[in-house]
């Protein structure tokens, strides 16, 4: 079998048992990201010398007996959006174009920590916002399955170094479903924690009581192995979990899903969902009620308004969270401008593209006195609301499935001009952020003009073992083998 | 450290010269003091808190605000603002959330300031000032936490950001923990609020919280005042001075502020609302330009930190740290160890000096009065003659006991202990040591002074034979003889009571 398209899990026994070494692994690799990222663009920050130097570190490592833990020599794409030390960190903006991070974020340390392999850094959605990954400073990021088409957003780069076997794994971010979304649109697993299991240390702030970072993998065990490796209670992040008092769900592998009672949302398949989607998740579903599962049809009536919250909440905090970049202390700065003000202007009107200054302008509005009270706090009001209504599903259903998205992944540029369409992408995935649990997406059918589609499975706060028995049964019953033909 | 009494009679002075003009109006003064603590490490990041140290040295990427980075609240920080609103007799909020306060300025480097808003930790307290004839109970409506900026410089004559070609960022302070008290509108005078800010910070520095230096800008001030007629209702409209470091700008400032506001409103002219600045050198204060103060801070919940919650057990435990409070010091010296009124106020009015008496009592408890003695009278003296503060003298706590003490055990008389001070507080020497090295120990030693006063009169029949005749006062002379003898060294009532013994 190739070596590009291995899986982790597999590649690692291979290391494990010294039948093959990181260096060839990287090599390998390195090779199909030059033939194939031309076309793709999924890397924003790619050096094939350092990769092979550090494969050669690993090699040595593990010839002196070092142990070989799940992501030892594996190499990994990471979003542009989390400090890697000593590497350039962009964002995909030009206001950091040139910045290079002085620390690593935890999740960074904990691969470190596993001596995984840096591929590069991944391109993106400008500062994560985006469902397209065509507001990049660096280019859009193309579908793998399609080269006219987009691969989803804001993790587009991720997702389809994935999908197009550059990558082994991936780690996104998820603020409104940019881990969930381009996994669906590019035919990959992506996995979303519950909010609080991976610290956010290092990750660059798009809506901080939103984001998440997560695992993308082409099977359900390396999400899950990859979501191991980097989740845990970090004290440099105030709002990563201790699960010191709590009750952990440990997953063990090959559990079925017997008697497991499935909700299907209504609120999820919306007259959006488009109906060769549609009847793929249908299908699914039945797949889940063969294994054992009870089906039901459920209503939680407060989504109808998460889009709207949403996009007040997460622009309010991103108005603020991005406010540090004005050119003072690092990253681009207008050298011309006259006096300070003018520097902050132009600097941050050149710096920033035009979707996130749209979405800075909305959140001060929003947090602005005298809006406030109509906007902020009402929407937080609502996402109470919403979380209130997955706690009542949660105490009768295991899991909340339907679909990732609406629909496949659409053509470049289709919807730039149409932006509440575009937002509208985000309309199945959104609801999972404003009440911080887990979800995952795995693909689960081809339409008819050859793309994948996502199925979302959703489960109540630390019940990620929930996602993650349902993921098995489902990946190993549809047995997903058709890939992209790049 | 100034002297409070002092100042006290300077003002009351300058009150009374105010005209009947003057006494038709009210002011209304509310001041919100900035105390930068005195913890270990910041207040989101564990980078230490640092002064005068290489700039820039002490920054992380929390503190210098790098993407991706988060805060963290620092614990002891957090139990120093509980300390402080309990030692203000608030309330504290058992709940308490950070804000994040919106504007864009080059000293902050996220462009946000974590502070507090509608929750902060400590409300609802007060305040005793002793104004000397009376005592103004002063509100406290909350003590907040927040973090501080960084220090810029900025190129060019003015030193303002607008008039330079470059400016320099030092970022060691930015991040330092900050306790924000606010008042309620309740002070009265210009000298009240200098009362005030002078009993917060003994209180603070009794908390060991701040090391209180206005030089060094970890206590200042903004004030709020306004001014309006006795007899009308309405509230004056009020003016904000900022960033007031010391207690006399405080007061220079405000009592400038009342004329300023008095001959506006004398002129039928309207008192507008904008911030001002105090100028010590043309000592007025000056408007801000209006754009600088047009803000909207855009407060919302910091989303990047969890709220506070806290238990009454971390109450208490935090209660029972509060070490013995000005007012219960005064208490205690007035009732324990019979101090006048005017001396408790004064000694547990000054950290300084009620911390160097409770040293001095630790090495002699017998007699508290007589060490008062001394720090109220030449020990303050010398001080305030060479302008320094008790912690800065070479006199230690011990040594000035120790004076007491010898006085007290008759081992030298007040009037040689007299100059053994001068010694101790030129040289900071041991008192016992600079009686043995010059012999000035009193001589107590009945045989030797027997012969000294047998002599004496001796040689002295007038006074002896007016002292027969009746003239007791004559005896002063002979015990003068005496003292000259033994220059001074003679214990005084002992030859007085062998001169009479000899005479009788």
């Amino acid at each position: 079998m190739e070596l590009i398209s291995m899986k982790a899990h597999e590649l690692h026994e291979l290391i494990k048992k010294k039948e093959i070494k990181a260096e060839d692994i990287a090599r390998a690799h390195i090779e199909r990201i030059e033939e194939t990222d031309r076309n793709i663009n999924a890397f924003i920050t790619f050096k094939p010398g350092e990769i092979i130097e550090n494969a050669k570190k690993i090699d040595r490592y593990i010839s002196k007996g070092g142990v070989v833990r799940d992501f030892t020599g594996i190499p990994i794409s990471i979003k542009d959006n989390i400090c890697v030390k000593d590497i350039r960190m962009t964002c995909a903006s030009k206001i950091l174009a040139d910045y290079t991070s002085i620390y690593d974020a935890t999740v960074i340390k904990k691969l470190n920590a596993q001596n995984y392999l840096l591929l590069g850094k991944a391109n993106m959605d400008e500062f994560a916002m985006g469902s397209s990954n065509e507001n990049s400073a660096f280019g859009p990021v193309k579908n793998p399955w399609d080269l006219e088409r987009v691969p989803g957003g804001s993790s587009g780069g991720p997702a389809a170094s994935v999908a197009s076997f550059e990558a082994v794994c991936s780690l996104g971010s998820d603020t409104g479903g940019s881990i969930r979304m381009p996994a669906a649109l590019c035919g990959v697993v992506g996995f979303k924690p519950t909010y609080g299991r991976v610290s956010r240390y290092g990750v660059v702030a798009f809506a901080s009581s939103l984001d998440q970072i997560g695992p993308f993998g082409r099977d359900v065990t390396d999400c899950i192995n990859l979501y191991n490796a980097i989740s845990g209670h970090d004290e440099l992040d105030s709002t990563s979990l201790d699960m010191k008092d709590k009750k952990d769900h440990e997953y063990k592998s090959g559990q079925g899903i017997k008697g497991m009672k499935v909700g299907v949302p209504k609120e999820l398949m919306v007259k959006e969902v488009d109906s060769e989607v549609k009847a793929s998740i249908l299908n699914t579903i039945k797949i889940l009620e063969k294994n054992g599962a009870d089906i039901e049809e459920t209503t939680l009536p407060s989504l109808e308004y998460a889009l709207s919250v949403y996009y007040i909440i997460a622009p309010s905090e991103a108005s603020s969270n991005l406010s540090r970049f004005d050119g003072v202390r690092y990253g681009y700065r207008d050298k011309d401008a006259q006096g300070l003000r003018e520097m902050y202007r132009k600097t941050r009107a050149a710096g920033f593209g035009p979707e996130v200054r749209r979405r800075i302008m909305i959140g001060t509005y929003c947090l602005s006195s005298g809006y406030y009270d109509a906007y902020y706090e009402k929407a937080q009001k609502i996402r109470t609301l919403i979380i209130n209504d997955f706690k009542k599903a949660f105490s009768k259903f295991d899991i909340l499935v339907g679909p990732t998205s609406p629909t496949t992944a659409f053509r470049l540029g289709e919807r730039m001009d149409d932006l509440l369409l575009m937002y509208l992408s985000d309309i199945c995935t959104i609801p999972v952020n404003l009440a911080g649990i887990p979800a995952i997406s795995i693909p689960c059918g081809l339409s008819s003009d050859k793309l994948p589609i996502g199925f979302q499975i959703m489960a109540d706060t630390l019940r990620e073992d929930n996602v993650f028995k349902a993921a098995h049964v489902l990946e190993s019953e549809i047995n997903w083998k058709i890939t992209p033909k790049i | 450290m100034e002297d409070n009494t002092k100042n006290l009679e300077n003002s009351n002075n300058s009150e009374r010269i105010g005209n009947a003009e003057e006494e038709c109006f009210e002011t209304i003064i509310g001041l919100e003091t900035h105390v930068e603590l005195s913890t270990r490490t910041k207040m989101f990041c564990g980078c230490r808190l640092s002064f005068g140290e290489k700039p820039n040295s002490n920054t992380c990427p929390v503190c210098l605000g790098h993407p991706g980075s988060l805060p963290v609240v620092n614990k002891k920080a957090v139990e120093y603002a509980m300390k402080i609103a309990l030692a203000l007799n608030c309330r504290i909020n058992k709940h308490t959330i950070f804000h994040r306060k919106n504007y864009f300025y080059p000293d902050m480097t996220k462009n946000y300031q974590i502070s507090q808003f509608n929750l902060p930790i400590g409300i609802g307290g007060y305040v005793d000032v002793n104004m000397g004839d009376y005592t103004r109970r002063v509100g406290i409506t909350r003590v907040h936490m927040e973090e501080d900026a960084g220090k810029l410089v900025h190129s060019g004559t003015t030193g303002r950001i607008s008039e330079a070609d470059y400016s320099i960022g030092d970022f060691n302070r930015a991040g330092t923990p900050l306790i924000e008290i606010v008042t309620e509108p309740e002070i009265k005078s210009p000298l009240e609020a200098k009362q005030y800010m002078i009993t917060l910070r003994n209180i603070l520095l009794y908390l060991d919280v701040s090391d209180c230096s206005m030089e060094e800008g970890s206590l200042r001030c903004d004030a709020n005042i306004s001014v309006k007629l006795k007899d009308s209702e309405k509230l004056g409209t009020r003016a904000e001075i900022k960033n007031l470091n010391s207690f006399k700008f405080i007061q220079k400032a405000l009592e400038f502020e009342v004329s300023r506001h008095i001959s506006v409103i004398n002129s039928g002219k309207k008192v507008i609302q904008q911030t001002r600045h105090y100028d010590d050198k043309t000592q007025s204060t000056k408007a801000l330009r209006s754009k600088e103060e047009a803000h909207d801070y855009r407060y919302f919940p910091d989303p990047d930190l969890v709220p506070i919650d806290i238990d009454e057990s971390w109450i208490e435990k935090i209660r029972d740290s509060i070490p013995e409070l000005p007012n219960q010091k005064e208490k205690r010296y007035r009732d324990k160890f019979g101090l006048s009124d005017y001396d408790s106020s004064l000694l547990s009015g000054d950290f300084g000096i009620s911390d160097y008496f409770e040293k001095a009592l630790k090495a002699y408890d017998a007699n508290p009065k007589g060490i008062c003695n001394w720090l109220m009278g030449d020990f303050s003296a010398f001080l305030n003659k060479d302008q320094i503060s008790i912690n800065d003298s070479k006199i230690r706590p011990e040594h000035l006991a120790g004076l007491v003490k010898l006085i007290d055990d008759g081992k030298i008389s007040s009037k040689i202990a007299k100059s053994v001070f001068e010694e101790m507080y030129f040289k900071g020497s041991d008192p016992d040591e600079i009686i043995k090295e010059k012999g000035l120990e009193q001589i107590s030693d009945e045989g030797e002074l027997e012969s000294i006063v047998e002599e004496a009169i001796k040689n002295n029949p007038d006074a002896v034979s007016q002292y027969r005749a009746g003239k007791v006062k004559a005896i002063g002379f002979i015990v003068g003889q005496v003292m000259q003898k033994t220059k001074g060294k003679a214990n005084p009532a002992l030859v007085n009571e062998i001169i009479i013994k000899k005479l009788s």
